[in-house]
């Protein structure tokens, strides 16, 4: 079967660029994965985008063909929506169409314009990703959302705000020298515990920031990159996709997340590997509590034991199976279009060894990508080796 | 974003399904959809999210539920900026779970497996009608 390379990467500094227009963000991307791949523009098939909120954030529908014209490419170009998984979907869009010889060069990204909103502003936007009728309209917000799988959590298998604030305390720690990060800056424990509340039991350092960027990633076949001297040692050799009710009252468990373990089987099953075979992984952690529930369906943990993960140093740089290296959604920021092929463009420069914290895991071979969409109604896994 | 309808849906248009049944609970007849297999699903359906069956049979929800999980919201969109903080709940009736508010309330004496009946409520700024919690 024919294998998908990542041939090049790029990002924007996430963060508080409010001007910055969407179609900004995403040509300073692309034209950074383009330096990066050393692969010509003319030679893209397609372009798939990933974008959330851009009809509430810039009014802006149809963003298809304005990215592809943003990016300098003239070739046909879709917009994917799945809420935070929105790239996600795009990227397994592109590896399906390269592995099935239908197309050889895909340029897949995504771009978000969140901040000029405002916080309350944001905070609507956001919440669309929930059921308008079920819970938008009783006031549920996205934070609101995971706040109620936390409380969940802590009924069903106990664990506490110290343990989610592990969480926090890491995943800032690993974004320490990341240039793409929103929040470069070490927080303690009692940082976190000390916030103001944002929706009981989270805080404010419990959920990620709102934030402006963009990624982008040039995907190229096995045969292209041979015939063309094109150097893309990082194969995506996995990719699973999970699915969920939409609205939490529906779902039979209120602190699993189901569609993430469909997801990673998948994935781990195209892959040929297993659990055990992830040398590092980037989760959906939008909040604290979203990366235990990450760790638990990924099959790292069982049900009931991810939320001491942290706590216990067992996922820190220095831990068994590091997460969250470039310091995930919560410390590097979550410009939400953008996230999924944000999460693949730092395990490729972790796997290529040209990532700020590479020397945390030097010898890897294996990164896993889990990009989330909702709270979870959506999922996307995806596998990533060094081959050559 | 920062217009006083800013909820999507604030057309003052009826949502068939969700308002019927709302407008049931007002009436002290609130009902779930029972499909020909027995699962349980809220409105508006046509077909079983379970099993696909569209036989759904309007059956009476229970005076008594209970919550299975709450928290207290103090970051709200614009639509609720005036009822911060304020007490987002999952409860279970029987067969189903719904999300609603638990209005006039100290967020202290809200737990785990506290019995509410189900009602009505509005946001202070009154734009949208939603299920709300009572206890009982």
């Amino acid at each position: 079967m024919t294998e998908v390379r990542v041939a090049g990467v790029g990002l924007t500094e996430f963060g508080e660029e409010p001007s910055r227009t969407g179609r900004d963000l995403f040509g300073a991307a692309s034209t950074e994965a383009f330096a990066d791949a050393d692969v010509p523009r003319a030679d893209i098939e397609s372009v798939r985008y990933g974008n959330f909120m851009g009809e509430l954030s810039e009014r802006q529908g149809h963003q298809g063909p304005l990215m592809a014209e943003a990016a300098g490419v003239r070739a046909p170009s879709t917009r994917y929506e799945s809420a935070c998984a929105s790239s996600g979907a795009a990227l397994r869009s592109a590896v399906k169409d390269i592995r099935n010889n239908e197309e050889d060069v895909i340029l897949v990204g995504g771009a978000e314009r969140m901040t000029n909103l405002g916080t309350a502003g944001a905070t609507e936007a956001l919440a669309i990703a929930a059921d308008e009728l079920w819970e938008v309209r009783s006031g549920m917000t996205f934070p609101g959302a995971y706040a109620l799988m936390a409380k969940a959590y802590f009924d069903e298998y106990g664990g506490d705000r110290t343990d989610l604030a592990h969480v926090a305390v890491k995943n800032h720690d690993h974004a320490m020298g990341n240039e793409h990060a929103q929040y470069q800056r070490r927080i303690d424990v009692s940082d976190v515990l000390e916030a103001p509340p944002v929706s009981e039991p989270l805080g404010l350092y419990d959920s990620c920031p709102i934030s402006d960027g963009a990624s982008a990633l040039v995907l190229v076949s096995d045969e292209y990159a041979e015939e063309n001297g094109v150097d893309a040692p990082v194969a995506i050799t996995g990719t699973g996709q999970g699915g969920d009710d939409m609205a939490l009252q529906d779902r039979k468990y209120l602190a699993r997340t189901p569609a993430s373990n469909r997801a990673a089987e998948e994935a781990y099953a195209d892959a040929g590997i297993g659990p055990d075979d992830v040398d590092f992984a980037e989760v959906h952690d939008c909040f604290t509590i979203a990366e235990v529930l990450a760790l638990e369906s990924l099959g790292f943990y069982e049900v009931g034991e991810g939320i001491g993960a942290a706590r216990r140093g067992e996922t820190t740089a220095e831990g068994d199976v590091p997460v969250n290296l470039s310091g995930g959604l919560k410390a590097k920021g979550h410009p939400v279009g953008a996230t999924g092929t944000s999460q693949v463009a730092e395990i490729t420069e972790l796997l290529r060894g040209d990532h700020v914290n590479s020397d945390a895991v030097a010898d890897a071979e294996v990164g896993l990508a889990h990009n989330a969409g909702g709270t979870v109604a959506s999922c996307l896994v995806h596998v990533m080796e060094v081959v050559a | 974003m920062s217009d006083e309808s800013s909820h999507s849906a604030g057309t003052g248009v009826r949502d068939d399904g969700y308002d019927d049944l709302l407008d049931a609970v007002e009436d002290g007849s609130g009902y779930y959809l029972e499909c020909a297999n027995g699962h349980g699903s809220v409105p508006p359906r046509r077909v079983c999210p379970d099993c696909g069956t569209d036989d759904l049979t309007e059956t009476p929800l229970p005076e008594s539920g209970e919550i299975e999980t709450y928290t207290v919201t103090h970051v709200a969109t614009p639509s609720f900026s005036e009822d911060t903080p304020y007490v987002t709940a999952i409860a279970r009736f029987g067969a189903v779970r719904v999300t609603g508010q638990i209005r006039n309330i100290d967020p202290d004496n809200v737990e785990e497996g506290l019995p509410v009946e189900l009602t009505t409520a509005r946001s202070e700024a009154g734009t949208e009608r939603f299920l709300g919690f009572r206890p009982r």
